[in-house]
């Protein structure tokens, strides 16, 4: 990249960014990761109910994870709906972004947001701006894999 | 025993994503798709199954586990031929990504965003 | 040049005079320790209206509209508009100036907008060009929020460092002859004069985080300040009060540590100077991060807090700094930096 005249050198501007720093309050890293470990850990235990649950009512276990992760992305974008999610995560963090209901956020978040600008460009559209990203890198690397091991399998 | 395992390394991936959030300056969608492309990678070598097979929701219910059910299915469908390989990943996750996009679209037409709290 | 001193700043000898003011804040800033001074707080962001950007240019043309009547002037008097805000191509200003049908000049300073538009405006009114105008700057946390960072319903956790855009305009109107005074009116208010203007030059201190303006535009309004002393002649000493735009709590340490170096008197500094970023909310409970930014945020507290305080004699000469990020919507993601500004205006009372 060229370096244009206005900016300033990479070692000035290291060096006001660290001295920047040394104002900026730290976030408390202890205390957020407790936050989101014991949130995140709830969380995957009521997951793990709810399977228990839909498996003692006569569903094969494949079933019934397909089940549950609809009913985990259905309830976090009710949620998201009902303006309580960002809340949420506001103060456990990670502990409800990481698991599926963050995916299942990232969704609905920014088509909500531009309801105005149409149901069809607008909702539609923007369901995937932020879930888009992970969506393609997830699907074309997993489809990758697919191939290698159809490849690696036709060698033998 | 299962749900304190559960709790364990659902809680554990959940604190990575919160020091990658707080230390780095990785937004939370960056985050996201580390997650599920690192499940892929992580299930490509078959070291995520015994993860899930330890810990159930723990290891399914955190995006890794998404990723995992991708390469998952990738995997399974390969054995199939071509279009399995190519197919498979969005067949294991149908149900979810199917969900994810019908309700979220519903929840978003019927919804107005909220200002502050 | 007979009006310019140094090398960026005008002097305005006509000395324009702002004759009326308005504050329009949303409710968060309504709630925060500036409320007695906003002239409206709006009880719903919305403002009745169906989107946020209608929202917004309806607060912005409530306060222009507020600002002219208290000037005691009408629509018909004002010769032009300049005013600017934070959306892509000024949405809230231009929909705003259809409304109200006025010449229209739109401006883009980022959240520099209020001290840009009230120095253009004084250039206007010292080189007679006009008798009137109008200035006016505003921003919506919806509005911005959902353009430059996150949807609103997003979950994520703000740094500590991440400033918070206020939902806020300010419009004061800007006239060759003070407005007839009202006479029943006991202590008689002040009458506010522009002497100068400071231009500010754009410097980029190679910041790329945008959770971090504040510490991103301090060079830039720092830079600006010395200019004004030194092409002026002036001090810190001169000034009652120093208002910095919207630097937060983290950009105003910075900027004293700053004007430390540069060697002004600090004894004089720590008590003259604030940052609009900083005054706008308590700190602690509206859990505001690193303090209000936006337009809004200076147009408010200068238009709201200041002008009153000076009309009233608390102040007598103000130096005010709006200073702006300008930064677009897809420059980070292009790896830029930050480019900062600041726009510097001397104000005294009679």
């Amino acid at each position: 990249m060229s370096k244009s005249k206005g900016t300033p050198g990479k070692e000035v501007a290291k060096a006001y960014e660290k001295y920047a720093m040394t104002f900026t309050p730290k976030p408390r890293y202890f205390y957020n990761c407790v936050k989101a470990f014991i949130a995140g850990g709830l969380l995957c235990v009521i997951a793990m109910l709810i399977q228990n649950r839909i498996m003692a009512s006569g569903w094969e276990e494949k079933d019934a994870a397909a089940l549950l992760t609809i009913i985990l992305i259905c309830s976090a974008q009710l949620l998201t709906g009902l303006g309580w999610f960002d809340t949420i995560a506001k103060v456990v963090g990670a502990g409800v972004i990481v698991p599926i209901t963050g995916f299942a956020n990232s969704m609905v978040a920014p088509a909500i947001e531009y309801k105005k600008e149409g149901i069809v460009l607008g909702v539609g559209g923007k369901l995937f701006s932020l879930a888009g990203p992970v969506l393609v890198c997830g699907i074309s690397s997993a489809a990758l894999v697919g191939i290698i091991y159809w490849f690696m399998g036709g060698m033998r | 025993m299962d749900y304190v395992y559960a709790f364990l390394i659902g809680g554990i991936v959940c604190a990575i994503g919160q020091v990658l959030l707080d230390a780095t300056k990785l937004t939370g969608p960056r985050v996201l798709v580390i997650f599920v492309v690192s499940g892929v990678i992580l299930q490509a070598f078959n070291l995520y199954q015994p993860l899930v097979d330890f810990a159930g929701s723990g290891a399914t219910v955190p995006l890794p586990g998404f990723g995992y059910s991708l390469a998952k299915g990738a995997i399974e469908g390969a054995s199939n031929g071509i279009l399995g390989a190519i197919t498979g990943a969005l067949t294991s996750t149908a149900a979810g990504i199917t969900a994810a996009i019908v309700f979220g679209y519903l929840v978003a037409v019927l919804f107005n965003p909220k200002s502050l709290r | 040049m007979k009006n310019k001193i140094g090398k960026q700043t005008f002097v305005f000898r006509n000395k324009p005079v702002i004759t009326g003011e308005c504050a329009v804040v949303g409710t968060k800033e309504g709630q925060g320790p500036l409320k007695e001074y906003f002239d409206t707080i709006l009880e719903d962001d919305t403002y009745g209206e169906n989107t946020w950007e209608k929202a917004e240019s309806r607060m912005m043309e409530n306060s222009i509209m507020t600002a002219i009547r208290k000037a005691g002037l009408e629509k018909k008097n004002i010769e032009v508009m300049l005013t600017g805000d934070l959306l892509n191509q000024l949405m809230s200003s231009s929909f705003s100036a259809r409304d109200i049908g006025v010449p229209f000049i739109g401006l883009y300073g980022a959240c520099s907008t209020m001290t840009l538009s009230m120095l253009m405006s004084s250039i206007i009114v010292d080189g007679e060009f006009a008798e009137n105008v109008v200035c006016a700057a505003s921003s919506h946390y919806c509005t911005a929020e959902r353009q430059f960072r996150m949807p609103l319903e997003h979950g994520n956790q703000k740094p500590p460092s991440a400033q918070w855009t206020a939902t806020a305009s300010g419009a004061a109107v800007i006239s060759k002859n003070p407005c007839k005074s009202n006479e029943t009116l006991i202590p008689i208010p002040k009458e506010i004069f522009i002497t100068h203007g400071t231009v500010g030059k754009i410097i980029d201190t190679g910041m790329k985080d945008s959770n971090q303006m504040g510490a991103a535009m301090v060079p830039a309004a720092v830079d600006t300040i010395l200019n004004h002393f030194e092409d002026t002649g002036r001090t810190p000493d001169d000034y009652d009060i120093i208002l910095t735009g919207d630097l937060g709590y983290i950009g105003k340490e910075i900027a004293l540590d700053l004007f430390a170096d540069a060697g002004l008197n600090m004894k004089k500094m720590h008590l003259c100077y604030d940052d609009c970023g900083t005054m706008l909310y308590y700190r602690e409970s509206e859990d505001v991060h690193g303090g209000g930014s936006g337009c809004g945020c200076s147009a408010s507290v200068f238009t709201g807090y200041l002008f009153k305080k000076m009309r009233a004699g608390i102040f007598n000469r103000a130096l005010i700094v709006s200073t702006g990020a300008m930064l677009s919507t897809i420059s980070p993601f292009q790896g830029e930096s930050i480019p900062g500004i600041a726009h510097a205006i001397a104000i005294e009372t009679s």
